[in-house]
């Protein structure tokens, strides 16, 4: 399969639903702002009409409302798409504390006599059962998305990083074979641990895998060091997404942006913003400082 | 390397599961869980070696030491029978129901010599870390008050069958939510001498309380409070924060950052400005070498692994110190039961909290 070709920016959803990672006064005031659909839908407007035509977001409830709005405008947005990462975690890990691990995954697959039989309590799952439910999952967080562009679909590094350290390596596996099976997208991988997830994917004969991971200036949440990711994304054949590149305001933008455009081989990079203003100065400093030269294509397997 | 047991599969059992077989001096032996299509999915996908029984696991592997992350209510019994075999222990919060039995237990503990560790995670966030550097070091002065608060969306509709929504098993909202607040409590500002004033109510569980307040009084005369809320769905996941008020200024710390205000720049904080500073999480954090959820999750197992390795039996939330979060539990348990018992620790003893529903129409 030929690898489909990355925008350069993309946009990110964090600040629509208050995650920000140094101030939760910060991520309430913006809660608050985009509590208004069409406060999102305008800063998504804001962010197509400088040229961003990407939306890389968690499968929260509210994208699905998203979701409608761009399918009802094909005409104005004719080329806009979607990078679905699923899934919205706190969903989950909510559902799991209130109702325990067997019942809330219950809650999240069709209601059907073959998967509730499958889910009887204290019943061995099969390996198969395992490929079934991922699929089921998948496709349950991908509902929200038909009729609309999702040529790369991401899990979560809440997920990705759970099942790494539990070397579940199957499920990278199925991820991919089902994205690519029935989407006909790009799997990708949203890490804080890059080293560790290439050696893993290289392992199981996943080539040239999409990673969006934190790279930025002062190696916020980059395990392992700054060093060994400089040096894997020199030398590793992956894709990478830089996101956090300003990690969260710790850094100033121009100086964000030279040192992650700076890098070679960075395919693509997540930002997000609230104001027209910051959405242009960044894309203005990313056009700017990216040097075409160092964006190529992978290392040769 | 260090070979390691899993009791408990749950949620933080899993979480755990994941750091410690990812840490590089460790070897995750075999785990343990009553949900055996757990341990089967994993021993089929991961090789990991399952048991139902803990005495099996116990008796059959050599292990160095076991993370417990069972209900709450078994901690005290499973803890036991892991130093029974010499083990070194880390557990989950809280530690025990019962302080009578978190005081036998660190007896045990500190005659065999053995590290054990309590699952407080707030002592490694970086922004309470700095937050209790910022008070031991006395820039704020005397302390004379101290807030804190913990409020998240848990129980949200008047259902839920876990443990968690179970009496007597160390479910609600006080041995959940609220002892991490007390924790966060005596390591910034040290371990109150008494409570009053403790409202535990329902807010929609029937059987166990959803919040929890009461004040909070310190043997040098300061006071605080306590704010704990599981039911408050303005928040996204679990949100806690400690305020400090002293002769010399104030902080206020959560996850992201530690806001300081000092009257005087004081010499113990050299760079801090009078007036206000802010000091964020970017800056605070120490690399991990494993990420998932926080960074803290991975500090508190390497730092268990270390003490393993050292034989560091008075570290960072030991027993010892987790028992004085129970402790705390117990007075605000034996307060609202109006026994005016400094410490009683029997849960089953507590009035059922009552519904806002209940409360308003009888």
């Amino acid at each position: 399969m030929k690898a489909t070709a990355m925008d350069r920016v993309l946009f990110g959803d964090n600040q629509f639903f208050g995650v920000n990672h140094m101030s939760e006064e910060k991520a309430r005031a913006q809660q608050m702002r985009f509590q208004d659909l069409q406060a999102i839908l305008d800063v998504l407007d804001a962010a197509y009409q400088e040229g961003i035509r990407t939306f890389m977001c968690t499968t929260h409830d509210r994208v699905a409302q998203i979701c409608d709005y761009f399918r009802s405008n094909p005409a104005k947005y004719p080329d806009y798409q979607f990078y679905p990462c699923m899934p919205y975690a706190h969903k989950y890990a909510n559902a799991v504390t209130e109702y325990g691990m067997l019942d809330a995954l219950r809650m999240f697959l069709p209601q059907d006599g073959a998967v509730r039989a499958m889910l009887k309590g204290g019943v061995a799952l099969a390996s198969k059962d395992i490929t079934v439910i991922m699929q089921l999952l998948v496709d349950a967080e991908m509902k929200m998305f038909h009729g609309l562009k999702t040529p790369v679909i991401f899990i979560q590094n809440v997920i990705t990083d759970l099942l790494l350290g539990l070397g579940f390596n199957e499920c990278f596996r199925i991820f991919h074979d089902h994205v690519r099976g029935k989407y006909g997208a790009e799997p990708g991988y949203i890490t804080m641990n890059v080293p560790r997830l290439l050696d893993v994917l290289a392992g199981l004969g996943i080539d040239n895998p999409v990673v969006c991971a934190n790279i930025n200036k002062i190696g916020f949440r980059m395990c392992g060091g700054i060093d060994l990711y400089e040096k894997a994304i020199a030398t590793r054949r992956f894709r990478p997404i830089a996101m956090s590149v300003l990690a969260s305001g710790a850094i100033t933008p121009r100086e964000a942006i030279e040192y992650v455009c700076a890098q070679p081989r960075i395919e693509s990079i997540v930002f997000g913003a609230s104001s027209r203003g910051n959405i242009r100065q960044t894309k203005a400093l990313i056009d700017e400082l990216t040097r075409p030269e160092l964006v190529e294509t992978a290392p040769q397997a | 390397m260090i070979r390691v047991g899993m009791v408990g599969l749950g949620k933080m059992g899993l979480s755990h599961m994941s750091i410690v077989r990812a840490h590089p001096e460790v070897t995750l032996v075999a785990a343990c869980d009553t949900m055996t299509y757990l341990t089967d999915v994993l021993a089929k996908n991961t090789g990991l070696k399952g048991y139902v029984d803990l005495d099996k696991m116990l008796a059959e592997e050599q292990l160095d030491a076991v993370v417990i992350a069972t209900p709450s209510k078994l901690h005290a019994d499973m803890v036991q029978r892991a130093l029974d075999h010499g083990l070194h222990v880390f557990c989950e919060k809280p530690f025990v129901l019962d302080p009578n039995d978190g005081e036998r237990l660190v007896q045990l503990a500190d005659s065999k010599g053995l590290v054990t560790q309590v699952g407080y995670h707030f002592r490694f966030v970086a922004a309470f870390q700095e937050a209790a550097r910022i008070v031991h070091a006395g820039a704020l002065g005397t302390v004379h008050h101290v807030r804190t608060e913990a409020y998240g969306p848990v129980v949200l509709r008047p259902k839920g069958g876990t443990w968690r929504s179970a009496k007597g098993e160390g479910g609600g909202a006080l041995y959940d939510y609220a002892c991490h607040a007390i924790d966060l409590v005596n390591f910034v500002a040290g371990v109150p001498a008494a409570v009053s004033g403790v409202v535990r109510h329902g807010v929609f569980s029937r059987d166990v309380e959803d919040e929890v307040y009461c004040s909070l009084h310190f043997a040098d005369g300061a006071s605080g409070q306590l704010c704990v809320n599981w039911s408050d769905e303005s928040f996204r996941k679990m949100s806690t924060k400690v305020t400090v008020w002293g002769t010399n200024g104030r902080l206020t710390a959560d996850r992201q950052e530690c806001q300081i205000y000092l009257r005087q720049a004081h010499a113990a904080l050299p760079g801090t400005p009078t007036g206000w500073s802010v000091r964020y999480t970017t800056e605070l954090s120490k690399e991990v070498w494993f990420y998932l959820r926080g960074e803290e999750y991975s500090g508190q197992i390497d730092y268990f692994v270390q003490s393993v390795k050292q034989r560091r039996t008075d570290g960072e939330n030991s027993f010892r110190s987790a028992l004085q979060a129970d402790r705390v539990v117990s007075m605000i348990l034996a307060d609202s039961t109006g026994t005016g018992s400094p410490i009683l620790g029997l849960s089953s003893k507590a009035p059922a909290a009552k519904s806002i529903l209940e409360r308003l129409f009888g």
